[in-house]
């Protein structure tokens, strides 16, 4: 170590393998990818688009390798797992009536920036709506006329600084009115929650006022009935995470961490009348604002290990705790289903 | 927790001013070279980091909470192990190498690492490593320099570290625009970058000039040390200014909330600041040297009260905004490099890592009850009135805060 010339050499040296080998390890795992791109079995995308919006559909985020991933597509429900329809839309998130669609999309960049944009017939921007931060959740209430949001902002959790969190939005889908839920009344057993690090998200519409959605407190979730004319949000059951209303309005399927180690939940259903919960088929975590498929099924998307890809893949289980669960759109995310 | 804005990503700004580059001794440049490329390695981490977990690993925002919590909390607590640890074994070089060993380690441990679980220990063994290596590098720098030019040491290497943070987010997505969807070479581009820092340390820091022989500071006399009464002044002006520091999250928060500009430009927002933070961490550091180090500690709380007022006043639009940021940048750039300048004159040379590290951990987790407090002032009297309450309570700590530095720096 006397000599300055060997130590110099020494760094060089080390400069020299971390050039070498990481440029390797880059150019290989590039390589790799473009063999697993080029191999990847092609799923079917020549659907027509406007023949499948005719008859009942599923949209979704198409996250098959290759031209048209992260794009918003269509399959029919009588089909799922056949020919999908590629739309020119491309985004994170994705939910649909059989007139718009709402879209969470990333610019993504040095400093990446996020946009809320409802889409027209023909999928092309109508408007963009306020959103800050990485998209989460998106749903569209049936009669298409309220959007809500679901984002994670640097910054917007009171207790711990520099610690992400949830901020939701709801909206009027033509621009009119525009809602943070952080600044309505949050009612639990009773009791009115000012605390600062209340956080909601995950909202689901039942009609032009009332929608479910999840409000956390300490460390605790709970299920909470909102009116949009109140600006109240009332408890109606703990440990209850990304509510979604069934198509009868009569159930509620929701993720349910439960004892679970931290960042796992399970998927269950409760009935809103009986008051009974059951645990669904599904025994892998499952992070996801869950869709029904129909009154008796509900879809949630599944990452699927693969290295160096973000695929995924939209799952269906039967609603009342039988059968098990199968894929129903492979290479799919962020479903949404429009029945006609 | 780390009470600085290198921490965060992104931004852009010149280099510093070569004449003060020539005039610090070889050992701080060489310092800030390590701290750059740390910096470039962590930063390139942290900024993929959120959509990695989530989109990648398919962790829920809660989950993410929760580690980045991690994230933040752990480094203060082994700050003053590490400062101890150097001014013990008087090898601070190496307990500042295995700091940057642990984090560079890290790196690499993401590529295998799948799950919550893996992903915290992970993060957590890099906060280790950052917690550790902070107080003895600093103590470093200060053996290294004059004592008349410490200001301007710290200065130029909390100038380099920024540049690094800069470049981090940078190559992170260049790179991820490269290989769409591939986070790996993120990781070992990462562990190469921290690798060459670790070299550079290794190979060309000397050690503490008194070198090699383990001092004899015992549990004890690291306490006696820092309740001297010499540092108890700075201690207390420390947590009662920390208490009064609202978080930047909350700034950022507060802008965004006034107005939509602020909103659209979310992300951005740190960059003004980084801008200001970069540019004037070396002049500041030399004012301090010039006029004394309390008076510039405590000049860039002034800019702090000026922060307040312009994001709790009732003004919108770019001009406010703007202003705003760039005086958080000048309060970071005069009291990040020379709060360690201060105390280094202020206690014992053999004490001097713990030192820094006490006054370090002191304005963390103050900083951290004044967010927790903050967010309940917030919420029970709005945005506005909580700024212009903490702003009320910063002008009369002031005084205090001045007095008890004042009658303790003896310069």
């Amino acid at each position: 170590m006397n000599s300055l010339r060997v130590r110099i050499a020494a760094l060089a040296g080390v400069v020299l393998l971390a050039v070498l080998g990481s440029t390797a390890y880059v150019l290989h795992v590039r390589d790799q990818q473009r063999e697993a791109e080029a191999s990847a079995p092609k799923v079917e995308t020549r659907g027509d688009l406007a023949a499948l919006r005719g008859a009942s559909h599923i949209v979704f985020r198409n996250t098959a390798l290759g031209d048209g991933y992260g794009q918003v597509a269509i399959v029919p429900v009588t089909d799922p797992g056949g020919s999908r329809a590629i739309t020119p839309a491309v985004c994170e998130r994705v939910f649909a009536t059989a007139a718009d669609a709402l879209c969470l999309s990333a610019d993504r960049g040095i400093v990446t920036t996020y946009k809320s944009t409802v889409l027209g017939p023909d999928w092309t921007a109508v408007r963009d709506l306020p959103l800050t931060g990485l998209p989460s959740r998106a749903r569209v209430s049936a009669d298409g006329k309220l959007a809500a949001t679901t984002t994670f902002v640097f910054g917007d959790s009171y207790a711990s600084p520099g610690q992400f969190s949830t901020r939701t939005l709801v909206s009027a889908l033509d621009g009119s009115q525009n809602l943070d839920l952080e600044q309505f009344q949050l009612v639990v057993n009773g009791q009115t929650i000012a605390a600062a690090d209340r956080n909601l998200w995950g909202v689901t519409f039942a009609d032009a006022d009332t929608f479910y959605a999840t409000a956390a407190s300490g460390g605790k979730t709970w299920l909470v009935r909102g009116s949009l004319a109140q600006r109240r949000l009332t408890s109606i059951r703990e440990d209850v995470e990304c509510p979604s209303l069934s198509p009868d309005g009569t159930r509620i399927a929701f993720k349910k961490h439960g004892n679970l180690p931290a960042g796992q939940w399970r998927l269950a259903v409760y009935h809103l009348t009986t008051r009974t919960e059951t645990l669904l088929a599904e025994t892998h975590s499952v992070d996801d604002q869950v869709e029904w498929l129909d009154d008796n099924r509900i879809l949630y998307g599944l990452a699927r290990a693969r290295s160096g890809t973000a695929s995924s893949d939209v799952w269906v289980v039967p609603a009342d705790g039988t059968g098990t669960p199968q894929v129903l759109i492979p290479d799919a995310w962020s479903p949404a289903v429009i029945r006609k | 927790m780390y009470v600085s804005v290198r921490d965060r990503p992104g931004g852009q700004a010149p280099p510093a001013a070569g004449s003060a580059l020539r005039r610090v001794a070889p050992t701080v440049l060489l310092l800030g070279v390590v701290s750059l490329l740390t910096d470039v390695s962590s930063e390139m981490v942290t900024a993929i980091l959120p959509i990695y977990l989530t989109a990648q690993v398919g962790l829920g925002i809660l989950a993410y909470g929760f580690i980045d919590g991690i994230y933040q909390g752990v480094s203060a607590l082994v700050r003053i192990a590490g400062g101890y640890a150097g001014d013990r074994s008087n090898r601070p070089k190496w307990i500042a190498t295995a700091g940057y060993g642990i984090s560079a380690l890290s790196r690499i441990a993401l590529l295998p690492a799948q799950g919550f679980l893996a992903i915290t220990a992970v993060i957590t063994a890099d906060r280790l490593g950052k917690g550790l290596r902070t107080a003895p590098r600093d103590a470093l720098i200060a053996d290294a320099s004059e004592p008349s030019m410490l200001g301007r040491a710290f200065g130029v290497h909390r100038a380099l570290d920024t540049i690094g943070a800069t470049i981090g987010p940078i190559v992170a997505f260049a790179l991820l625009a490269a290989v769409p969807g591939g986070y790996s070479p993120i990781f070992v581009v990462s562990f190469a970058f921290a690798i060459v820092g670790v070299a550079v340390i290794v190979l060309f820091v000397p050690n503490r000039r008194t070198g090699g022989v383990p001092s004899t500071l015992r549990l004890a006399g690291l306490f006696r040390a820092i309740s001297a009464k010499k540092l108890r002044g700075p201690l207390l002006a420390s947590a009662l200014l920390g208490v009064l520091t609202i978080g930047d999250g909350f700034l950022y928060l507060s802008l965004q909330q006034r107005d939509n500009l602020a909103a659209s430009f979310f992300p951005l927002l740190f960059v003004g600041t980084n801008v200001a933070y970069l540019a004037l961490a070396v002049p500041l550091g030399r004012l301090s040297d010039r006029v004394g180090r309390a008076k510039v500690l405590v000049g860039g709380h002034l800019a702090l009260l000026a922060v307040y007022l312009t994001a709790g006043g009732p003004l919108g639009g770019t001009i406010p905004t703007v202003v705003t940021l760039l005086l958080l940048g000048t309060f970071y750039a005069a009291t990040d490099g020379v709060l360690p300048a201060l105390v280094t004159r202020l206690v014992p040379e053999e004490a001097r890592g713990s030192g820094i590290a006490a006054a370090q951990t002191v304005v963390a987790l103050s900083r951290f009850g004044a967010s927790v407090g903050f967010g309940a002032l917030w919420a029970s009297v709005g945005r506005s009135q909580a700024l212009l309450t903490v702003a009320c309570l910063l002008v009369v700590a002031l005084p205090a805060a001045a007095w008890l530095l004042r009658s303790r720096e003896s310069e």
